[in-house]
């Protein structure tokens, strides 16, 4: 019954967030609106039993991709000294492609033959994907130290002061 | 919760995201769109980890998630560069590769 609550509570929150970041005016707001709706996805994990992908998404994504967002925005508008334009186009296009795309995915997913019953827990969660992250993943995982490595030098590389 | 209502809700949000992207002229709200779709793609991952009872999914997350915080900063820095050189953050104004 909880469950069920929190799953549409966060829903609800998600989407209304979602479309606020694609129709709204002003980007700074909409910044504001993606980090809320990162924040309902962390709440969808959690009524997915997952605690610790939750953490992960609101430190990492909810804390810092949207902060690198907003420093890159003030940044940005300090250098022309004006406000960003945030207008959209296209809009019948884009809602025919994303509907379109809805329509198709629906249809599938109410079509699909899937079970529906969560299997119970096998075991703490969190415990089992530190073990298979430093076992069965444990090159991808050092792989991405390397890709974080690359993209931390070619993001300073590219703003590198000018010269 | 079946897992139909988290795939439903991983569309919705995925269109959202689509919407966005094709839509807007900043190449920040693009990468604001983008970020909505892979967060839906996370949510179907999560979904399908913890209905099959196999965790290989949330650790995909986990990826996505890092690889994400990456691309996003190679993007904005990307973004930065074009506005000393462009005085612009529109993506129409990108056409350089134009013959």
């Amino acid at each position: 019954m909880l469950e069920i609550a929190a799953f549409w509570t966060f829903a609800i929150i998600l989407v209304g967030a979602g479309l606020a970041v694609v129709i709204g005016k002003n980007l700074f707001h909409s910044v504001l609106w993606l980090a809320l709706a990162l924040v309902a996805t962390a709440g969808i994990f959690l009524t997915l039993d997952a605690e610790f992908i939750a953490a992960v998404q609101v430190l990492l994504y909810a804390g810092g991709v949207v902060t690198v967002v907003v420093f890159a925005i003030v940044v940005t508008e300090r250098l022309v000294g004006e406000r960003l334009s945030h207008t959209s186009r296209h809009l019948a296009a884009g809602l025919l492609v994303s509907g379109g795309l809805l329509v198709l995915l629906v249809r599938a997913i109410a079509r699909a033959q899937v079970s529906l019953a969560k299997p119970a827990l096998s075991g703490d969660l969190t415990r089992q994907i530190g073990t298979s992250l430093l076992t069965q993943f444990a090159l991808p995982f050092e792989l991405l130290a390397v890709l974080l490595l690359v993209g931390l030098l070619g993001a300073s590389y590219f703003a590198r002061p000018e010269d | 919760m079946g897992i139909q209502a988290y795939l439903m809700l991983a569309a919705v949000v995925f269109c959202l995201g689509l919407f966005g992207t094709v839509t807007r002229r900043n190449t920040v709200g693009i990468l604001l769109g983008i970020e909505l779709m892979l967060n839906a793609v996370n949510i179907n991952l999560v979904a399908f980890s913890r209905f099959r009872g196999v965790d290989t999914g949330m650790v995909f997350t986990l990826f996505a998630i890092c690889i994400t915080v990456a691309e996003v900063a190679l993007g904005l820095a990307i973004v930065i560069l074009l506005f000393r050189t462009r005085r612009s953050a529109t993506a129409d104004h990108i056409d350089w590769l134009k013959g």
